[in-house]
């Protein structure tokens, strides 16, 4: 019996076992040092699921202008985004959980990139690139360009720059992974900019104009140039 | 090289014997149809009736060989509507000519270009709706970049950029019910969209396309998704400095230096500023840099579209830009939008200690064979690409030369044409290189052009770092003594083109006297070559369309502007 306690005693700890030399120094890490002898974690699940999403983020591939090389750029080979686990572009909008949007946005293109943002399930972030989405950038004065994606759909994090470097873009999607882990989330800017239906506008000069060209129930965007900032 | 036998062809009408153009014998031949004679400053132009320019240009294509429309300006004078058709010579684009057609200003009407060259098509359209000018006969008469609800024609003069506007948005609709939009009611054709948001459109490029089977029986792109007001931009900015950030963003591959070129070489002809020609060699040095930047790109995603290659070649490419891209930025300090072209030279000299820099090039320079070797090993000699690329997507010189298209594309289907040696700018004229054209008309002939270029542009490249680093210190002048504010003459009028990345890039500026010019007009190369989209796909697969598409090599930011 006092052999058998003894031998008992003798053995190592678990957390010792664990942290040992074991099979290989590679499985030592600040994570079991954390946890210790049980591989167990007490934590609230919005925390646990934060800090999950904040560090797998699949980015929607979308390109629209000079940005989207230096996008491509982080992507692939030398910055590869894929260390910060954010870098899988997913092709449709219904597998990503970010979408950056690397350009110019003008008036034909401010609808479909609003149908794109919303087919993506929640929860979702947005990264906006580079001064174009900021307020439209070197082409503000432009008749046909919309000042900044936040007219269209809410930002979560702007990168300056024109293009932004790389490094700034992996640096914003690190702050943006930051505020994931968080739990912080933007709050919903005012989006002037919406898709609705023809039939619901007002019915002024221009869309009674419009009338003939357009069936009631087609979706819409209007933009009052002089309403945007 | 073009393996054609070099044909000592009979002069045109109005040829000269030392290759120049003889304008009183093209005044002679037009007859009646000219009505006066304006001098701009690369060429003489005639002005036309709005009701006889099929009849003008008829004359000047099959009578005295102007075979390619380059460019087609429209313009809104006070008293006036004016379009401009550029015309030159695809055997020599030195010999140009000008077609003026004035139109009054209440419901200006002229007659379409369109039959005599299908280039004009996209050209008039794009004319229509930026200008407001209608054009006769026209068999598509649309608006091709702003959305088909717009009101009003922002480049003219009573625009007003407060009104409101309604776009609508109507391919929402559900994709998987029946939709054929082909002929007859019992059509079994399908009708797909693809794109604006799609990654093998290389952007924000929408084709709409309609499918017999598998097969494309109509293919339609529909642009205007990247439409930045460029023109309307380089219009409000100052000739001296303002203008320049904006060339880098039409061909933002990288292409920046060869696309500030063209502003740069307008805007020193319509002032007369001459250039040092140490400058030259940096600017010659630089642009080819770009060159081989971009058709990096190219590659790297073409080999993307067709055979989905993520991982090899894609990255591989992405290595090779990254390494000029360094480059670049140790010359111009910016890694995309360079803006180190001035009028009258660049923004500044090559980095010290210059050694290193040349260095830098060097070692790039020499590593190069053993990179094209293994691009060739992975991508031209691979089966798989030439099953998806050989014959497909197919484009004859004819058709090519109809279409205007220039640059890979042209020299892909054996148009031997680069700006580069046949209408020299720069010091191009002083090196040694060749001129890379293929016979295959193909997607395959396309990416040997660009992969063949790149080697071409490693010649001047280092023929051109040898010159800079033997240049005399006390001679190293980077920029002529050029006005602070720039005031070009009132109605000084100039069309120029340079070779950029994707073919002739022109440039067309009015000045009224004052610092900024009346009319910018960007001919853009991509436009033009993305015209002939559908003359390669019709009756192809839906592959050859993305394979088609990918050889073009667009950019849409220059498509659209």
């Amino acid at each position: 019996m006092s052999s058998e306690s003894e031998k008992l005693h003798d053995t190592v700890s678990t957390q010792d076992a664990r942290m040992g030399d074991g099979v290989d120094s590679r499985f030592n890490s600040k994570l079991r040092e954390a946890f210790g002898s049980t591989p167990f974690i007490l934590t609230k699940f919005d925390k646990f699921m934060n800090w999950v999403r904040g560090n797998s983020m699949f980015m929607l591939q979308f390109g629209i202008a000079c940005c989207s090389i230096e996008m491509i750029h982080t992507y692939a080979i030398k910055h590869d985004l894929d260390r910060f686990g954010a870098g899988v572009p997913r092709a449709s909008p219904r597998q990503a959980d970010v979408i950056i949007v690397p350009g110019t946005i003008v008036s034909k293109f401010a609808p479909r990139m609003k149908r794109v943002y919303d087919q993506m399930p929640e929860p979702k972030f947005v990264v906006g690139m580079g001064s174009c989405t900021i307020s439209g950038g070197p082409f503000q004065e432009g008749y046909n360009v919309i000042k900044g994606a936040e007219e269209v759909i809410p930002v979560d994090i702007h990168v300056p720059g024109c293009p932004p470097r790389p490094e700034a873009l992996i640096y914003g999607i690190a702050k943006l992974q930051e505020r994931i882990r968080n739990g912080e989330t933007s709050p919903v800017t005012v989006k002037p900019y919406e898709l609705e239906e023809f039939g619901d506008l007002e019915r002024d000069e221009l869309v009674r104009h419009l009338a003939d060209r357009i069936d009631e129930d087609d979706l819409v965007m209007r933009y009052n140039w002089a309403d945007s900032p | 090289m073009s393996l054609e036998e070099p044909d000592p062809r009979s002069r045109d009408v109005g040829e000269t014997p030392e290759g120049t153009v003889d304008y009183d014998a093209l005044e002679a031949l037009l007859g009646e149809t000219a009505l006066d004679r304006e001098e701009h400053v690369n060429a003489t132009a005639f002005v036309v009736r709005p009701d006889e320019v099929q009849e003008a240009l008829n004359a000047l294509r099959d009578e005295a060989g102007f075979d390619y429309l380059s460019n087609v300006t429209a313009q809104e004078y006070a008293d006036r509507y004016e379009s401009i058709y550029h015309l030159k010579k695809y055997d020599d684009p030195t010999q140009e000519v000008g077609v003026v057609v004035p139109t009054v200003t209440d419901a200006p009407v002229s007659q379409t270009a369109e039959p005599v060259y299908r280039t004009a098509d996209w050209h008039e359209r794009e004319a229509y709706d930026l200008v407001g000018i209608e054009y006769d006969g026209h068999p598509d008469m649309r608006r091709i970049l702003l959305p088909e609800t717009w009101q009003g024609h922002p480049l003219g003069s009573d625009y007003n950029p407060e009104k409101p506007q309604v776009v609508p948005f109507r391919e929402h609709a559900n994709p998987l019910q029946p939709d054929s939009r082909g002929e007859g009611a019992e059509s079994d054709t399908m009708f797909l969209n693809i794109g604006p948001h799609h990654p093998a459109t290389h952007g924000v490029l929408h084709v709409k396309t309609v499918l017999d089977g598998e097969q494309i029986a109509d293919v339609e792109p529909d642009i205007g998704y990247l439409h930045r007001c460029e023109e309307q931009m380089c219009q409000q900015s100052t000739y001296r400095h303002q203008i320049m950030p904006y060339p880098d963003r039409w061909d933002y591959v990288s292409a920046g230096i060869l696309n500030e070129w063209a502003y740069a070489r307008a805007a020193e002809d319509l002032a007369d500023i001459d250039v040092p020609e140490y400058a030259q060699v940096i600017r010659t040095m630089s642009a080819e840099l770009c060159r081989i930047c971009s058709h990096m790109l190219a590659l790297g995603t073409f080999a993307l579209d067709v055979f989905g290659d993520f991982t090899a070649v894609f990255q591989y490419a992405f290595r090779d830009r990254e390494v000029v891209q360094n480059i670049l930025e140790e010359l111009t300090g910016q890694r995309l939008m360079f803006n180190y072209l001035r009028l009258g030279g660049v923004a500044w000299d090559i980095p010290e200690p210059r050694e290193d820099f040349f260095e830098m090039v060097r070692d790039f320079l020499d590593g190069l064979p053993e990179k094209t070797t293994e691009y060739h090993n992975l991508i031209t000699s691979n089966e798989i690409f030439q099953v998806r690329c050989v014959d497909t997507g197919e484009l004859p010189p004819e058709t090519a030369k109809q279409y205007g298209a220039t640059g890979p594309v042209a020299r892909g289907s054996g148009v031997d044409i680069d700006l580069r040696r046949d209408d020299p700018y720069g010091y191009y004229e002083e090196l040694d290189w060749d001129v890379v054209t293929e016979d295959g008309c193909d997607n395959y002939s396309r990416v040997l052009v660009r992969m063949r270029e790149v080697e071409e542009s490693a010649k001047i490249i280092e023929q051109c770092v040898d010159l800079l680093a033997e240049w005399p210190e006390d001679e190293r002048e980077i920029q002529s003594n050029v006005p602070r504010t720039l005031k070009p003459d009132a109605d000084a009028e100039v069309y120029r083109g340079v070779e950029a990345a994707k073919g002739e890039l022109g440039i067309y500026m009015r000045s009224d006297g004052t610092d900024t010019p009346a009319r910018f007009k960007i001919r853009s190369p991509c436009f033009c070559n993305l015209h002939t989209l559908r003359e390669m796909t019709e009756g192809e697969y839906v592959p050859d369309l993305i394979a088609s598409l990918g050889s073009l090599d667009i950019v849409l930011g220059e498509v659209d502007r």
